[in-house]
């Protein structure tokens, strides 16, 4: 078997996320601060060392800053529902994922309005358009790093100081690129940045964050869901401390643990690395689709600009065909379809039916991006 | 006896970094429940040797680490 959706989730996970996992229910187990004996401390100091660790990987000074929720979408409508005000202006750009484009548009509807920057057909954006839109209410900018359809990178650091001169605030979506792309917070200009934890960060799902920079007043978001929090239990009101105002409830401890597995692990490995593998998978993925013959392939079509993610349909056949025939003939598993990015399609022309995607991982090999692309070609021809 | 000080904390995430902050600055200290007598903020309290209760007030100041209160108590050795 080939597994190459891993932009949809990573697989497999390194066998020390698991470890980490089974090891942290089987000895800690506790819950984190709600209790002050051992095993609740124990699991308290699990998750801040995560908290820790997620902050050095992306350039942060204050750990309380990481907020882990259940995954990139409860990141992304934490701080756009806890941001944006009736009035508020929002730009983002038409190759957002519907974690950022739903959240948004219900948003819309309580009054909050929005521009959305449409990107070329690579998927690429004119941060000329972006400056554009901007005006004086301009509050946020939301912006995908890396499109999880096509793999097309976004110039953040530009967009970044866009965002500022209008006195917006930057908001990415990095759940395609966390962990297979360097990203320094602080150099970039992000204000809030999105991760997930289950994909290229190699954690299990059920876990992901939101990190706040320090330039970003705390007061000024409100918290998605309340409760209890383990402090200040003398009170009916949530509090105000990090990163408490945003983590009401029992915390995914064995997601954190598998999370700071896989973190680690990437470390060891080196994130430049990883991106240097995923380059020429990436590469030979492209060369070896352009062979085909019927074959269009969407994007920049370079993965210098891109991350390892390629789309691609076929003239003649549908889309679903070939997935299932890559799946049950020759073990090659891709998802077809739109990926949640109805917005993303129409701006690459590939609406309503959708593409092919192919996601190749760390663990993938040369090999077997060749026999995905042999198998592709037979479903291809016949 | 050992005169034990605890110090208060609003937060886990705070009491976890300020007992990794005196550990590695060779600090002999322990995680508590908190003792009701104090303060029901957050479950969890840090106690200290009380004779270096200045020391270890500077390395919370110093490292910016936000806590409630500090207070003395000797009522359980470690």
């Amino acid at each position: 078997m080939i597994y190459l959706d891993n932009a949809v989730t990573s697989w497999p996970k390194p066998p020390e996320v698991l470890k980490a996992m089974t090891d942290v229910l089987e000895r800690v187990g506790g819950n984190p601060g709600r209790s002050g004996h051992r095993l609740s401390i124990a699991a308290a100091r699990v998750i801040y060392d995560t908290r820790e660790e997620i902050a050095r990987f992306f350039g942060i000074s204050d750990p309380l800053r990481v907020i882990f929720t259940g995954n990139a979408t409860h990141a992304i409508n934490l701080a756009l529902r806890g941001i944006l005000k009736p009035g508020d202006h929002v730009v983002t750009s038409s190759m957002e994922h519907n974690a950022v484009m739903r959240p948004l548009r219900r948003l819309e509807k309580l009054g909050i309005r929005l521009s959305i920057v449409p990107c070329a057909s690579d998927g690429s954006i004119e941060v000329r358009d972006l400056e554009k839109a901007m005006n004086s209410t301009t509050r946020l900018v939301v912006i995908n790093h890396a499109s999880n359809v096509v793999g097309t990178l976004l110039p953040i650091t530009e967009i970044a100081s866009i965002a500022h001169q209008s006195g917006a605030l930057l908001l990415v979506d990095a759940a395609q690129t966390a962990g297979a792309f360097p990203i320094d917070v602080r150099a970039v200009g992000i204000n809030l940045l999105v991760f997930t934890g289950h994909k290229e960060l190699q954690g299990p799902p059920g876990i992901g964050g939101l990190i706040i920079d320090d330039n970003v007043d705390i007061s000024q978001i409100e918290p998605l869901i309340c409760g209890g929090t383990g402090s200040r239990s003398d009170s009916e009101e949530q509090p105000d401390d990090l990163p408490d105002k945003f983590e009401s409830g029992t915390a995914n401890l064995a997601g954190i643990a598998g999370l700071g597995a896989g973190l680690k692990w990437i470390t060891d490995k080196g994130v430049d690395e990883i991106r240097d593998h995923m380059k020429k998978l990436s590469q030979a993925l492209i060369d070896g689709l352009s062979t085909l013959p019927k074959v269009r392939i969407y994007g920049t079509l370079d993965p210098e600009r891109s991350v390892a993610i390629i789309s691609f349909t076929v003239a003649g056949k549908h889309i679903s065909d070939i997935g299932l025939r890559l799946d049950e003939e020759y073990g090659v598993l891709s998802r077809v379809g739109l990926h949640c990015a109805p917005a993303a399609h129409k701006t690459i022309g590939s609406f309503p039916e959708g593409t092919v995607r192919l996601a190749p991982g760390v663990f993938t090999t040369m090999s077997d991006i060749q026999e995905a692309i042999q198998a592709i070609s037979k479903v291809v021809r016949s | 006896m050992t005169q034990y000080g605890v110090v208060l904390f609003h937060t886990t995430s705070s009491v976890i970094r300020a007992e990794k902050l005196l550990i590695k600055d060779g600090y002999s200290i322990k995680l508590i429940p908190t003792p009701r007598q104090f303060s029901s903020d957050c479950g969890i309290a840090l106690r200290f040797d009380w004779n270096q209760c200045e020391m270890v007030k500077s390395v919370l100041d110093e490292t910016k680490v936000e806590f409630d209160s500090i207070h003395f108590h000797d009522t359980k050795r470690i």
